[in-house]
């Protein structure tokens, strides 16, 4: 079962080749025997997703089931799930029982879809390479030496293991994107504003967004159609029609305007990964579409603005930990002072640490000036700059990453850790959609190819993918590890 | 921009976090390293560019003056540190 | 050395919507602690703020009372900082883009003088929970119910010269925005609460002084109390060659006094910053033009057309206009009775005695304004007298009778004008007192006229007190002359 997508699953159930219940179980399963290795979840929830496997099953026999109904997923630990932990990577929250449902865990819900559980994650998605857990790193299932990228590195993994057929991430800065390309699936960062971020917990509240991960571009389509849509609760969620991802998937290529930009294949690119790139650019100009170089000149200046932004806004964000009203307190606190400062030192890692105190001297008086409203302004010319080249071209290509997954334990200085994401983090800036699909190996560890679009072109993203995927075959390589230990 | 302890430590305590004497050393390191990276940004002419603090340029959108909300104090109090006759506990604050 | 005082007021308005600012929990004042305190109110893991459009427009109809620029974009910040009773660790609030943009308020002085108050700007906020320190094993309480609920914080430019000036700035607020019905202005309730930035300088000179704020003066008089006490004690302290620091304090109402609030943080350093959560808010002028279609007659408005057109004195214009309730309830008297001064009179003396005797509002006055028109009326033309008037009026706050006629009727205190009764009453009293006739015939003539008032007691008092007294007095007068 678990070698097929999420699409042909759904078909599967729709058929009655299995049930809902058995495919649950069949994953639980694998999740039993092999994330031991992986430490890809934080959080199983068997008997709640047999529960709903039942559901689902009785709906279908009812006639009432809905597309996706019994297709058991995960959830990155960072969506509010009613009733069960929900630690965002933390020991902060690793008491936190949230007392409801994310808003796209609600719409999955509805959809009938299955949740096996909490996947790993970096310490409030503050990360490249999922080391920074307190639960501990997640390995990287085509090598468990190395990472699995990071903050969504439990949901990358475990897809790419085999142990759920598809999992929700959240993207800040690459964190769908990155780990999507270190394990070799599927991951697509919509449109800020696309996808509501209630019940999601904040890091950087004007860059986060959630997106699917998954084995195919047809599996995330599928899934962007359940979680995107207005909701009233999040002022920041766009009210716009959800578009059918799924039937525009067969759109022909001819004619589709490419651009590379220049400055993503410059210094500090791996030639390999180079070499898997510009290949997977070739079969797309051998289905019709044609290439140009273009320029995104603030390039460089993204990972700067970047890391004045996210950090000032995680470090207001991360303010209500306070040893309060929930999470983390510390013993005996002999003043309200002592309460909030030992509180926070005992729940927050080092890296989280870091990007708070980073913040919190950014915004602060005498600094704002030169760092926030410098960075901010720095921000419109990035976007300027995408949509100067959307202007020219329909979509951007590039390496989703420099590298291939790097060694666990290998970026031990921050700022290196940092740099990794010089391909991802502008496109938070800017808000635009992007997407990591398969494209190759360097060392038997993958590469992923990122595609950009403009606003609201997930539609068009997911078309690019496909059709790639139609042509190629590097997002159905699966890893040993899927079968050696599962 | 050169970061000093004195920054970090005032950075600390505005955010509440307690910080060791050996932290605060390594905080200073990393924290300059950033930084420095940040520093970047200064390099760039930024004149007459207006701050952008959206990715979309949307506008807030409003909701009407409705009650919706329910009380659920057990719920959330569930996981309270410290509540006692439903408030929320933490020690003395003097005026 | 004479001084000048200076002296600006912030003034905290909580917004009579029916909701949080940005969440669906009720503002409604008094329920169990943190019944009312949403996850977003909370600050719980993922939860976001979405903004309540009735405390938008709340915000544009005082500004435009005041005559105010309204933003066309305004925006919401952060202000970060730590303290239990505020959940997230920052109040969301408008530093740079506030909703209100410069205007201007008229107050009224004790004399009938007025004097423009220029209003820097007015921000949409919200407002934090109540930490309470009753002794939980030496632990503070947080209720956070009122977390959340909408303030409009109103900031006025140092215009104000002393504390009667602040007072009637604040009343004149105060008025304004019960007028628009935006806040109940309780000010016991905290719905209305009061910073006070007061500063001093020598006569003539230009600069300002260094300014003290005085927080928690949450009473119109205890505004007066706190300037009073802080213009001495920096005069005093600059007399003295000190110099006055720029602080916070504190005024306590109990001892008359301000105190220095010993730093609750060395220096507080609030990092303001665009709130992401939360987009520019955008108004158009159609929704300004609706929003100012709809304001009602504001104070100032009334106060001129109450002392132009009604006559009133501008005392009683202001005094009346300072409520609406009040102002609404005296023009219902007086469309029923047709007097305005006699409106006027009855609803500043005996209903507003009645009232505060009772402690009632005028919204819940026993007895309505048709009720004291009408009673009025029975007054102006002659079918009771005024101290029956007050009989009625008593009967009427006791409930004893619907209207004014009915109590007349029921009491018999109809007026009795017929003259052949009145004589005959006359007749009676004087055939039952020669002695004090004599003694009125003996008086100095300029003497009776004092003289005569122990007839026109005795024959009210034959007559149950409805004899009408002009009449009575002139018959009298006429009899008694006779036996001269």
């Amino acid at each position: 079962m678990h070698e097929k997508t999420l699409t042909q699953l759904a078909a599967a159930l729709k058929s009655g080749e299995f049930s809902s219940r058995e495919l649950t179980a069949h994953y639980l399963q694998r999740i039993d025997k092999a994330d031991g290795k992986l430490n890809s979840f934080i959080s199983v929830t068997a008997e709640q997703a047999l529960k709903q496997a039942e559901v689902a099953d009785n709906a279908r026999a009812a006639g009432k089931a809905g597309p996706l109904a019994g297709i058991p997923l995960a959830l990155k630990d960072i969506f509010c799930t009613q009733g069960v932990k929900t630690s965002c990577g933390s020991k902060m929250l690793d008491n936190f029982i949230a007392p409801y449902n994310a808003t796209v865990v609600e719409k999955l819900n509805a959809a009938g879809t299955i949740s096996l559980g909490k996947t790993n994650m970096d310490e409030f998605a503050m990360g490249s390479s999922n080391e920074s857990s307190y639960y501990g790193p997640v390995k990287n299932p085509w090598d468990l030496t190395a990472v699995p990228g990071g903050s969504s590195g439990g949901s990358a993994a475990a897809v790419a293991a085999g142990l759920v057929p598809a999992a929700m991430g959240t993207d800040t800065g690459g964190s769908i994107r990155q780990p999507a390309a270190f394990c070799g699936i599927t991951g697509l960062k919509p449109t800020y504003g696309r996808v509501s971020r209630f019940g999601i917990i904040a890091y950087a509240s004007s860059l986060d967004q959630a997106g699917p991960l998954a084995r195919s571009a047809e599996d995330c389509a599928h899934l962007l159609g359940v979680i995107a849509g207005h909701d009233g609760r999040d002022s920041t969620s766009v009210a716009r029609g959800v578009p059918d991802y799924v039937e525009s998937l067969n759109a022909p290529l001819s004619g589709l305007k490419i651009g590379l930009p220049k400055e993503y294949f410059g210094d500090g690119l791996d030639p390999e990964v180079e070499n898997a790139v510009r290949e997977a650019v070739k079969v797309y100009e051998s289905l019709g579409a044609t290439v140009r170089e273009v320029s995104l000149p603030h390039t460089h200046y993204a990972i700067p603005a970047y890391y004045v932004i996210a950090p000032a806004e995680a470090s207001s964000n991360l303010s209500r930990y306070d040893g309060v009203r929930f999470g983390h307190r510390c013993d005996n606190p002999s003043d309200l002072i002592d309460l909030y400062k030992r509180s926070r030192e005992e729940g927050f890692g080092e890296e989280v640490k870091r990007r708070i105190l980073i913040g919190t001297h950014t915004l602060s008086e005498g600094f704002f000036d030169a760092y926030y409203t410098k960075a901010q302004q720095v921000r419109r010319l990035i976007r300027q700059d995408f949509l100067d080249a959307f202007e020219d071209v329909d979509v951007l290509m590039g390496p989703a990453s420099p590298t291939p997954a790097f060694d666990l334990g290998a970026k031990k200085d921050p700022v290196s850790m940092y740099l990794q994401d010089i391909y991802t983090i502008a496109v938070n800036l800017a808000g635009i959609p992007g997407i990591s699909v398969p494209a190759g190996f360097v060392g038997g560890r993958p590469v992923g190819l990122q595609i950009l679009g403009t606003h609201f072109a997930e539609a068009q993203l997911l078309n690019v993918a496909h059709q790639f995927q139609q042509a190629t075959d590097w997002h159905l390589q699966r890893p040993a590890f899927a079968e050696e230990y599962a | 921009m050169a970061l000093e302890e004195s920054h970090v430590r005032r950075a600390a305590h505005l955010a509440r976090l307690a910080v060791s004497d050996d932290q605060a050393s390594g905080f200073v390191d990393d924290l300059s390293r950033i930084l420095d990276m940040v520093d970047q940004l200064q390099s760039l002419d930024t004149e007459g560019v207006m701050p952008l603090a959206h990715p979309l340029d949307a506008t807030q959108r409003l909701r009407a003056d409705e009650v919706t909300e329910t009380n659920q104090r057990e719920t959330f109090q569930r996981c309270a540190p410290a509540v006692e006759n439903g408030l929320y506990l933490v020690p003395r604050v003097v005026e | 050395m004479q001084w000048e005082t200076v002296i600006g007021l912030e003034v905290h308005v909580q917004l009579a919507t029916r909701s949080k600012i940005f969440s669906g929990a009720s503002t409604a004042f008094g329920a169990e602690p943190n019944t009312q305190a949403c996850a977003v109110d909370l600050g719980l893991p993922g939860v976001l703020p979405v903004l309540n459009e009735q405390a938008v427009a709340m915000a544009v109809q005082f500004g435009l009372a005041v005559h105010a620029d309204i933003a066309e974009v305004s925006v919401f910040d952060r202000k970060n900082y730590f303290y239990p009773d505020l959940p997230k660790g920052y109040q969301t609030s408008q530093m740079y883009h506030p909703i209100v943009g410069p205007g201007d308020v008229e107050i009224t002085l004790e004399d009938g003088s007025s004097k423009r108050i220029r209003i820097h700007h007015a921000h949409l906020e919200e407002d934090a929970g109540k930490s309470l320190h009753e002794d939980f094993h030496g632990m503070t309480g947080i209720d956070l119910n009122r977390a959340g609920t909408p303030l409009l914080e109103i900031v006025s430019e140092p215009d104000m010269r002393n504390a009667k000036e602040a007072a009637a700035y604040l009343k004149a607020i105060h008025s304004i925005v019960t007028y628009l019905g935006i806040s109940d202005g309780n000010m016991a309730e905290g719905s209305m609460r009061c910073d006070v930035n007061v500063s001093v300088r020598p006569k003539g000179q230009e600069a300002f002084g260094t300014r003290a704020e005085i927080k928690n003066v949450n009473s119109f008089r205890f505004v007066e109390r706190a300037i009073a006490f802080e213009v001495e004690r920096q005069i005093e302290l600059i007399e003295d060659g000190g110099s006055v620091v720029q602080e916070t304090r504190l005024f306590d109402p109990d001892r008359d006094e301000t105190r220095s609030m010993r730093t609750k943080e060395e220096a507080n350093d609030y990092r303001y910053f665009p709130c992401p959560d939360l987009l520019p808010v955008v108004l158009d002028q159609a929704y300004l033009d609706h929003l100012r279609g709809q304001l009602p007659e504001l104070p100032a408005d009334k106060r001129e057309r109450f002392q132009n057109e009604l006559g009133l004195s501008a005392y009683d214009a202001n005094v009346i206009s300072a409520s609406r309730d009040m102002a609404e309830f005296f023009e219902a008297v007086h469309s029923e009775c047709g007097d305005a001064k006699q409106a006027a009179n009855w609803v500043q003396g005996e209903l507003s005695g009645a009232l505060n005797r009772e402690s009632l509002s005028i919204a819940n006055s026993p007895i309505s304004a048709r009720q004291l028109g009408e009673l009025i009326s029975r007054v102006l033309d002659n079918t009771i007298n005024g101290k029956a008037a007050k009989e009625v009026f008593q009967a009427l706050w006791n409930g004893q009778g619907e209207s004014a006629d009915e109590v007349i009727e029921a009491k018999g205190l109809k007026q009795v004008t017929d003259t052949g009764a009145i004589e005959a009453m006359i007749n009676q009293v004087i055939a039952d007192s020669p002695a004090q006739v004599a003694q009125y015939r003996d008086s100095e003539p300029e003497k009776r006229g004092k003289m005569i008032g122990y007839f026109v007691g005795q024959v009210m008092k034959a007559s149950r007190g409805t004899a009408n007294p002009q009449q009575v007095n002139g018959l009298l007068k006429e009899k008694l002359d006779a036996l001269l």
